[in-house]
C-alpha cells in the first residue's frame, strides 16, 4: 500500500478512468465525462482531508486490476469496478463521493441541468408561495390535542 | 492562573447557555460565560462557496468526528447505531440545525400520568408558556397559528411558502386525510430585529450567511452582552471544583492557549448538551464526590434519549425545491398521541423535507444503488435531481438506563480530557414506532406519485437530540436536578441544557430546551435572597 499523501502518476490514471466509468461523457446531455481535464484538475486540487482515503482505495483498486486500469478490456474493467464499490468500504465510497462532489459542481454539468453555476449566497433563490387553501380540508377537520389530564 | 471571581458562570455559549445568559443579565450580576468554541464568521459560511455541499462531508461535517476543528471533541459512539451530531461555537449547535421549531405537547409532560410509562416531569406546560412565548420572540420564529393538533404558538413572522414541495405533499395528506400544517420554524421570513429575512439559500443545516436562521450567536448573545454579560472563548472546561461545604467554587478550563487556568464562581451553570453535560460532571471526581459531581443518584448520563429518526424519500415527476428552500417547512402531529392500537406506546412528530442539492443526491443516491455507475447514469440522475420528496418521523424515545453517557477509558481530547462514550440501543417499543412510520410515510409518498422509495431508519448521523442524562425530577433518588434545575447534591450548581429532559416527546426539542432554560433562570431570580437553602 502506498504511504504517499500525493497521487503517483499510475494513481492518477487510475482515478481518471475510475472517474469515466462512474460518470462518462454524454454527447446526448452534452456533458463532459468526469475524467474531463478540468474535473480531474479540481479533484486532484481539493482532495484535502479525503487524500489518504482516496489513495487506500486506489490502492485497492490496483490490487484488483493487477495492471492499469484503462488496460483492461471493458468487461473485465467493469467487474472490477463492481467488486472495488461492493467491497471497498468506506475508501471506495470516500473516492466515489470525491468523484461526484467534483462532478457536480462543473458549470457545465450545473448548466446541463438547468441550474446556475453559481454560490448559493448571495442571490439565494425565489420560491413560490404556493396554494394556501389546500390547507382548508385540514381547517375543516380540525381534530383535538390531548391535554395534560386524562 | 487564577482569574477574578464572578457571580454566575456560565458552560456553554449554545441554546440554553444564551438564553439563561440573557435573562439573569438583568440581575445586573457579573455572569461569565466560557466556551470551547469561538465566533463564527458568516462570510465563511459553505453556502458562499462553489463548494458548499462538499464541504458538508469534511469541515462542516454534522459529526464531531468527521468535523474534527480544534474546538470539537471526538466522542466514541461506537456502540450506538445512532452517531452523535453536534457542533462547537458560540451559538453552539443552534448554528448547525434545521430550525425546525415545534414545543413538546402539554401531555408530553405528563407520560405517567397518561400512559403509564417513563415518569412525570416536576414543571407543566403551563408554567413553560410564558418562556415559550418570549423565547419565540427573542429567537424570531416564523409559522401559522391555529394548528389544531399542535400547542398554540404565536409566531410573530408568516410561514415559510409552500414551494413546488409543500402543495405536492399537501395534496397527498389531504388525500389520506391527514394532518399536516406550515412548521413553526427559526427562519425570518420577514427582515426582524435586525436579521434579514430568508431568501432560500437551501443549504439552512450547516449554518446560514443570510443570517436568516436564528441561532443564539446572533439572537440571545448580542442582547446579552450589551446588557454586560461576558463571552469567554476556546476555553474548555476540564472540571468543576468544590470547597469543603460540598459547593461548587468554581472550574477549571484550558483557555485558547492551552494554559489551565482555574476560574472561581458563587454559581455555576451547566450548559453543554446531553452528552457535554454528563461528560464534564463525570469528570469532576472529588473526594467527596468520588462518582462524579451531583451523581448520588447515579444517574449522571443513564437515560439518554437521541429521538429515533425514520426517514423515507421518494421521487415524483413534478419539480420540487430541491436545495433552493429551507429543507423543512411542514409538520404532522397524525400520529403524535398514543393509540395502543397501533403496537406502541407514546408517537411521534414527522417533518417533510424539500428535497435535496446535485452533490448530496448523487452521493446518496450512488450509495443506495439507485444511480448506476455507466452510460445510464445521466438519464438517472436527472430523473432523481430536483425531484425528491421526504418523510421523517422523530420518534419519542423513552427513558432507558442503560442508554448512557461514559467516560471512555482511552480515547481524550485536544487538551487530555477524557472524551464521551455512548451506549445506545433502540428499543422494541421505538422500533414499531419506526415501522408504523416507515409504513405511513410509504402511503403519502406514494399518494404523492413518488417511486424509487428510500428508507433511513434510524438515520445513522442522526444524533441531534441529546437528551435526559441529568434529569430534573422532586426525589434526589431518582433525578440529578430539581424541579428548577438546582442540582440536588450540590446547591449552586445549576443544568439548564438537554439533559435535563425527563422524556423526549416526539419533536425536535430546541425550543423547549430554552424555555426551560428561560423558566430556571426565572427561578433564580426569583429565589435570589435564598438561592441557596
Amino acid at each position: 500500500m502506498s504511504d504517499s499523501k500525493e497521487l503517483t502518476a499510475a494513481q492518477r490514471a487510475d482515478l481518471r478512468t475510475v472517474a469515466a466509468m462512474i460518470v462518462p461523457e454524454s454527447s446526448e446531455y452534452k456533458v463532459p465525462g468526469a475524467d474531463d481535464a478540468a474535473i480531474q484538475a479540481d479533484m486532484l486540487a481539493t482532495l484535502g482531508r479525503d487524500t489518504a482515503l482516496v489513495v487506500q482505495a486506489l490502492d485497492h483498486l490496483a490490487k484488483l486490476a493487477g495492471r492499469p486500469l484503462a488496460e483492461l478490456d471493458e468487461a473485465r474493467r467493469d467487474a472490477v469496478g463492481q467488486e472495488f464499490r461492493s467491497q471497498g468500504g468506506a475508501a471506495a465510497a470516500t473516492l466515489v463521493r470525491v468523484v461526484l462532489q467534483c462532478y457536480y459542481r462543473d458549470d457545465r454539468v450545473l448548466r446541463s441541468l438547468g441550474l446556475e453555476p453559481r454560490a448559493p449566497f448571495p442571490k439565494g433563490h425565489v420560491l413560490p408561495d404556493g396554494d394556501w387553501s389546500l390547507l382548508d380540508p385540514v381547517k375543516a377537520r380540525g381534530g383535538t390535542l390531548r391535554g395534560a389530564s386524562r | 492562573m487564577k482569574n477574578d471571581p464572578v457571580d454566575v458562570l456560565i458552560i456553554g455559549a449554545g441554546a440554553s447557555g444564551a438564553a439563561v445568559a440573557w435573562s439573569l443579565a438583568d440581575t445586573k450580576m457579573h455572569i461569565l460565560c466560557l466556551d470551547q468554541g469561538g465566533w463564527m464568521n458568516p462570510a465563511e459560511y459553505p453556502s458562499t462557496g462553489r463548494d458548499w455541499e462538499a464541504k458538508f462531508y469534511g469541515e462542516w461535517s454534522s459529526s464531531p468526528n468527521i468535523r474534527k476543528r480544534p474546538e470539537d471533541y471526538p466522542i466514541n459512539d461506537d456502540n450506538s447505531p445512532i452517531k452523535v451530531v453536534n457542533f462547537n461555537a458560540v451559538g453552539g449547535s443552534t448554528v448547525m440545525y434545521t430550525a425546525h421549531w415545534p414545543r413538546l405537547h402539554p401531555s408530553d409532560f405528563k407520560v405517567r400520568t397518561l400512559d403509564g410509562v417513563a415518569d412525570d416531569w416536576p414543571v407543566d406546560y403551563d408554567a413553560l408558556t410564558p418562556f415559550f412565548e418570549e423565547n419565540d420572540r427573542m429567537m424570531g420564529t416564523s409559522g401559522l397559528s391555529g394548528d389544531p393538533l399542535s400547542p398554540l404558538s404565536h409566531p410573530p413572522m408568516p410561514p415559510q411558502p409552500l414551494g413546488l414541495s409543500g402543495p405536492l405533499i399537501g395534496k397527498a395528506m389531504n388525500k389520506l386525510g391527514w394532518h399536516w400544517w406550515p412548521s413553526d420554524t427559526t427562519v425570518a421570513t420577514m427582515d426582524y430585529e435586525g436579521r434579514a429575512r430568508c431568501i432560500n439559500l437551501g443549504h439552512c443545516t450547516p449554518a446560514c450567511a443570510q443570517g436568516a436562521k436564528s441561532s443564539t450567536d446572533i439572537t440571545y448573545w448580542p442582547h446579552a452582552i450589551r446588557a454586560g454579560v461576558e463571552v469567554k472563548t476556546h476555553c474548555r472546561v476540564r472540571e468543576i471544583l468544590t470547597n469543603e461545604h460540598g459547593m461548587a467554587s468554581g472550574v477549571v478550563y484550558h483557555d485558547k492557549d492551552g494554559v489551565e487556568q482555574f476560574q472561581p464562581a458563587e454559581v455555576v451553570i451547566v450548559a453543554c448538551n446531553g452528552v457535554g453535560t454528563p461528560r464534564l460532571l463525570l469528570n469532576s471526581v472529588s473526594g467527596k464526590f468520588p462518582n462524579g459531581l451531583a451523581n448520588s443518584s447515579g444517574l449522571v448520563g443513564k437515560n439518554l434519549m437521541f429521538h429515533p429518526y425514520a426517514q423515507i424519500y421518494g421521487y415524483v415527476a413534478e419539480p420540487t425545491d430541491s436545495n433552493r428552500a429551507p429543507p423543512t417547512c411542514l409538520w404532522s402531529k397524525e400520529w403524535y398521541d398514543t393509540d395502543l392500537s397501533r403496537g406502541f406506546v407514546r408517537g411521534y412528530g414527522v417533518q417533510f423535507v424539500r428535497g435535496a442539492g446535485p452533490v448530496f443526491e448523487a452521493v446518496v443516491s450512488e450509495q443506495k444503488g439507485i444511480l448506476p455507475w455507466g452510460k445510464d447514469h445521466h438519464r438517472v440522475f436527472r430523473k432523481l435531481n430536483g425531484h425528491r420528496l421526504g418523510f421523517s418521523a422523530i420518534c419519542e424515545d423513552l427513558p432507558e438506563e442503560h442508554n448512557r453517557v461514559t467516560l471512555d477509558p482511552v480515547l481524550k481530547d485536544g487538551h487530555g480530557i477524557p472524551a464521551p462514550r455512548i451506549d445506545y440501543t433502540i428499543s422494541e417499543n421505538s422500533r414499531k414506532m419506526m415501522d408504523h412510520a416507515l409504513a405511513r410515510g410509504r402511503e403519502v409518498l406514494e399518494a404523492a406519485g413518488a417511486t424509487d422509495l428510500c428508507v433511513n431508519s434510524p438515520i445513522p448521523w442522526g444524533g441531534w437530540h441529546l437528551l435526559g442524562t441529568a434529569r430534573m425530577g422532586t426525589d434526589p433518588a431518582r433525578s440529578v436536578v430539581n424541579e428548577w434545575g438546582r442540582s440536588h447534591d450540590v446547591k449552586n450548581l445549576f443544568i439548564v441544557d438537554g439533559s435535563i429532559f425527563v422524556t423526549s416527546g416526539g419533536v425536535n426539542p430546541t425550543s423547549t430546551i430554552q424555555a426551560l432554560a428561560l423558566y430556571i433562570a426565572d427561578q433564580m431570580k426569583q429565589r435570589l435572597a435564598n438561592l441557596f437553602d
